[in-house]
């Protein structure tokens, strides 16, 4: 965690450095968030494009989320809290994925 | 290096010698790391909510559907104020990290000010729909929407209230260090609703009004 | 609504004898201890030393304390489930109406899984762990203190529903749609729901705590793969809890949301869909088994190494062979429901997954086999439970794989044969792995061993009691008897019914030994006491400190360059070394406010079962306040000056020179 490390650097640099990194990533957060609005309300490509697109843009926008404002890396100090997100990744898309298999498969019988 | 730069900070801070590693170990490294590991079970929390909105947002037993009622230009600028609220959020941990005492409250009272205004709008949101008769008990999947969104909202509120209680904090005590381990700890939680926050524009919003 | 919302005076089962006769007989209990406790003037040393003690010691033996009371609770439901099917035959009603009786099983399974086998495993857990990884506590003391009252709320709210109201009669599962209002109207399921709440937010608590501790508080040089075994199980099974415990989190709120707010998640009405309740229940459920289940093995490895004097076989395939069955734990769930009739390809995949799961089991199986191969087996009562568990948990697993094949599910879904299969597994692996726990670190945790031969009958009464009372169960369950009957009219169950029901019977003889052993144990203490904090000759780091440990635990920091640590540090003549130069050891302090959260808490839970919504709000920010107060104050910790910790070393370690002699 390098967040609270820094108590020690008042240098103005170190200062511009982090302000910079916030920004870089609050002006990819937005692109990111305008892309799939956009494509939704103007209907601009067909159902399955926007679809997609959507949901990449969503997942690209989680990652620059956890590097820009949550800091994880895989530094010494960064990898716990990353191989611990990395496994509740894991857990949700074990858990929500097959719950939603199972659950549609036995929709789809009783139709 | 990090050790090197608490074990200073512990001699600025209670006046006395290092004793042993324990004086490291029950410092904020380990406050960091249980609370982003609490984080993760909040992370399964969400998921499990989310898989039951995937299952039942099509049972609406006769009423409305996502397309109905769902606002995008609304959820956007919901969106705009809880993404906005992140950076300033992140301006306030760094001047904190700088000892910028005043700058330091005044990006958490604007991020205060924009956690309102998105509580406000979702709060005037479910307001709106309740009174049209589209309310949680309508059907299976007005309850996971209200269950789901009002989830999320219920966590912003738990961090605007920690919000407060922090700037009260700053103010009086100044920023030492455990009113900055605090804010750390605040900024995990701030940031980890924005990307709930993410998932449910895309998955409830989005795909619902697509 | 009035003052007291739901609750009056009718209430109180007035009209029900055997309650009344129990509740009658727990207030005597209760007075006489009550009483003892004055009379001692004990009121003092247990607020002060124990209620807000965050020593993880300590809580350990709370913990273990709250699960054997309860244990004597869930086992008296176990006994009368079994007279009653033993009377009730023939077409006989038996001495338990049916919604006693309900309420009866209900009650038994949560009490046993929740407040019975959770607060054992953890007990353990926390005596132990942080003695294992060389640390003076857990990462986060007061937590540890706050997760033990949350515990004790959930079997507090648990326990007021004997005498106010009544318990669910769903099962220990709670399925919806019975567990929806319509269906079960009573305060039953919500006192379920609550209690289940409550203490599975401590547990959770606890499984974050646990976590940060092995990953921070570990000794100098003590690497990942170094950490001994019982506290790796440990960990895989916190990383269990953190995974599965907010799923269950989430099913009962909502289960909640449709009962107190007229919600549809799993309403008939409203395009709710029961099935997703009982998915998230198992996708919880079934993880919550291993949480109960590994450490009990970690347990097993750390008794057949120790008492075969030999390194434990292949650590490496134990410690990866448990990491195994966490993950593949998460994705077999299913085969708790395979009847409700998902498609083929998903029953398979499920089906699948399951048999999969015995294959590290199986290599765990095999690496105490090749411990005890070659070594010199000593026949202590732990090492008894260990040869029991292996037996009967092999034939537990084995009717497992066969119920993992979807199309012999059908037939024996919900049948004796499921009931006798998982007590096989539980009892045979869990509890015999938590009382092989019990009395091996007995002595490090009291300063005194147990009574062996009262242990050894306790254990062969417990063993014969268990076949005995369950083998007939898969019969019975062949003969097409299925689960939660109150009396039965078939001639040809009753032999087999019978034979349970005596089963039953010898597993109380054996509890009774148990607790006839702690009383002559305590008795004769003078004469079994461990002065040398190493009774069994231990390869571990627990097994270097004192018996009970100081309250800090090691005096001074050990350094870890191996496995068996302790073993290493023998064997290199490092171990009860004299020091001249103590530092001083930095203490947390005992502090009231988890106690104080958890009353409150405790309030709001009553509250909202009765829908008495001041008490509920009281008792929310009661909570709220107190913690505030505990954030806000800077009174949290302490030094122990060197002379003093080199005062209690020093007695220690002339103790222990003595004890060698």
């Amino acid at each position: 965690m390098s967040q609270v490390d820094t108590l020690d650097s008042h240098s103005s640099a170190d200062l511009m450095a982090s302000v910079k990194s916030y920004l870089v990533g609050f002006i990819m957060s937005v692109v990111l968030t305008a892309i799939p609005f956009w494509a939704v309300i103007t209907h601009h490509f067909d159902t399955p494009i926007t679809l997609a697109l959507v949901l990449v843009t969503a997942i690209v926008q989680i990652v620059v989320h956890l590097k820009y404002f949550l800091h994880l890396d895989f530094s010494e100090e960064g990898k716990l809290n990353t191989f611990s997100f990395l496994f509740t990744a894991l857990i949700i898309v074990m858990v929500v994925g097959l719950s939603v298999w199972i659950i549609y498969a036995a929709n789809d019988l009783m139709m | 290096m990090s050790i090197a730069i608490r074990a200073d900070l512990d001699l600025a801070h209670t006046g006395e010698p290092l004793a042993n590693r324990d004086e490291h170990h029950d410092t904020s490294d380990n406050t960091l790391l249980g609370f982003w590991l609490y984080l993760m079970t909040d992370c399964i929390l969400f998921a499990s909510v989310f898989a039951t909105y995937a299952v039942l947002y099509m049972n609406t037993d006769g009423g409305v559907s996502g397309k109905d009622i769902f606002e995008l230009n609304f959820v956007l600028i919901e969106t705009a104020a809880l993404l906005v609220s992140s950076i300033t959020f992140g301006f306030a941990l760094i001047c904190a990290k700088h000892q910028k005492r005043a700058a330091t409250l005044i990006w958490l009272l604007i991020t205060f000010a924009l956690g309102c205004a998105f509580i406000g709008m979702e709060i005037y949101e479910f307001h709106h729909l309740i009174e049209q008769g589209n309310g949680p008990q309508r059907s299976a999947f007005l309850s996971s929407f209200f269950a789901l969104v009002g989830m999320h909202g219920l966590h912003v509120t738990a961090g605007l209230i920690w919000m407060a209680i922090m700037m009260l904090e700053v103010v009086k005590t100044g920023l030492n260090k455990r009113s900055i381990t605090r804010l750390s700890c605040l900024s995990l939680f701030w940031h980890f609703l924005d990307i709930v926050w993410i998932c449910v524009f895309t998955v409830v919003y989005l795909l619902g009004a697509m | 609504m009035s003052f007291l919302g739901k609750l009056t005076l009718e209430s109180i089962p007035y009209h029900e004898p055997i309650i009344m006769v129990t509740l009658a007989v727990v207030a005597v209990i209760g007075v006489i201890i009550a009483a003892l406790i004055t009379k001692y003037k004990k009121w003092g040393v247990l607020w002060n030393d124990w209620f807000t003690s965050v020593d993880h010691k300590r809580l350990g033996i709370m913990y273990i304390v709250l699960a054997l009371v309860m244990l004597i609770r869930g086992f008296s439901d176990a006994i009368m489930m079994r007279t009653q099917q033993a009377l009730a035959i023939n077409g006989a009603a038996g001495y338990l109406p049916p919604e006693h009786y309900d309420q009866i099983f209900t009650a038994h399974g949560v009490i046993m899984i929740i407040f019975m086998a959770m607060p054992f495993m953890i007990g353990l857990m926390n005596l132990v762990v942080p003695l294992q990884i060389g640390a003076r506590d857990v990462a986060f003391p007061f937590l540890n203190n706050l997760s033990f009252w949350l515990t004790a709320s959930g079997a507090v709210l648990i326990n007021i529903s004997l005498g106010l109201g009544e318990f669910a009669k769903t099962g220990w599962v709670a399925y919806p749609p019975l567990s929806e209002l319509s269906f079960s109207p009573g305060v039953g399921v919500d006192y379920y729901i609550w209690a289940l709440q409550i203490s599975g937010i401590g547990t959770t608590l606890t499984g974050v705590n646990f976590i940060a501790t092995v990953l921070k508080m570990r000794a100098p040089g003590m690497k990942l793969m170094q950490m001994p075994i019982f506290t790796w199980t440990c960990t895989w099974a916190n990383i269990l809890i953190v995974a599965s415990f907010p799923i269950l989190t989430a099913v009962l709120a909502m289960l909640t949301l449709d009962r107190y707010l007229g919600f549809h998640f799993f309403t008939n009405a409203g395009g709710g869909n029961a099935m997703m309740y009982i998915n998230l229940f198992w996708a919880w459920g079934h993880p919550e088994v291993y949480i109960l289940i590994l450490p009990a093995f970690g347990i097993f490895s750390e008794v057949i190494s120790t008492f075969t004097s030999k390194r434990l076989f292949g650590y490496k395939s134990m410690v990866w062979a448990s990491g195994a069955i966490s993950i593949l734990g998460f994705i077999v769930w299913l085969h708790h429901f395979f009847t409700m009739g998902s498609s083929a390809n998903v029953n398979a995949f499920f089906g699948v997954m399951t048999m999969v799961i015995a294959v590290p089991t199986g290599v765990k199986l095999f690496n105490w086999l090749f411990t005890i191969y070659r070594g010199r087996l000593r026949l202590t009562v732990p090492v008894l439970w260990t040869l029991g568990f292996m037996t009967t948990f092999t034939i537990g697993g084995m009717t497992g794989v066969l119920l993992a094949v979807p199309g012999a599910d059908y037939v024996l879904h919900n049948s004796l044969f499921l009931i006798a299969h998982f007590h096989n597994t539980i009892i045979g692996g869990a509890v015999f792995g938590y009382l092989a726990g019990f009395a091996y670190w007995f002595p490090k945790a009291m300063g005194f061993k147990l009574n062996e031969r009262l242990g050894k009958a306790a254990f062969w009464c417990w063993q014969v009691g268990f076949y005995v009372a369950f083998m007939p169960l898969y019969v019975l369950g062949f003969l097409g008897m299925t689960r939660r009957i109150s009396h039965t009219d078939n001639p040809d169950w009753n032999f087999w019914i019978y034979f349970a029901a005596v089963g039953a019977f010898i597993i109380f003889a054996g509890i009774i030994l148990q607790f006839v052993q702690l009383y002559v144990s305590f008795r004769d203490r003078e004469q079994n006491l461990d002065t040398t904090g190493d009774p069994w000759n231990g390869h571990t780091l627990e097994w270097s400190t004192s018996s009970p440990p100081q309250f800090y635990n090691f005096a001074k920091d050990p350094h870890v360059s191996d496995i068996d640590c302790f073993t290493d540090m023998k064997e290199k003549g490092e171990a009860y070394q004299r020091h001249d130069n103590y530092e001083p050891i930095h203490m947390p302090k005992n502090t009231a406010s988890g106690i104080l959260m958890a009353i409150g808490i405790t309030a709001a839970g009553f509250a909202a079962i009765w829908h008495i919504l001041w008490l509920a709000i009281v008792g929310m920010l009661g909570a709220f306040v107190v913690f505030l107060f505990r954030a806000y104050s800077n009174d949290h910790d302490y030094y122990v000056q060197p002379d003093e910790v080199a005062k209690i070393e020093n007695t220690h370690l002339d103790k222990v020179a003595r004890g060698l002699i």
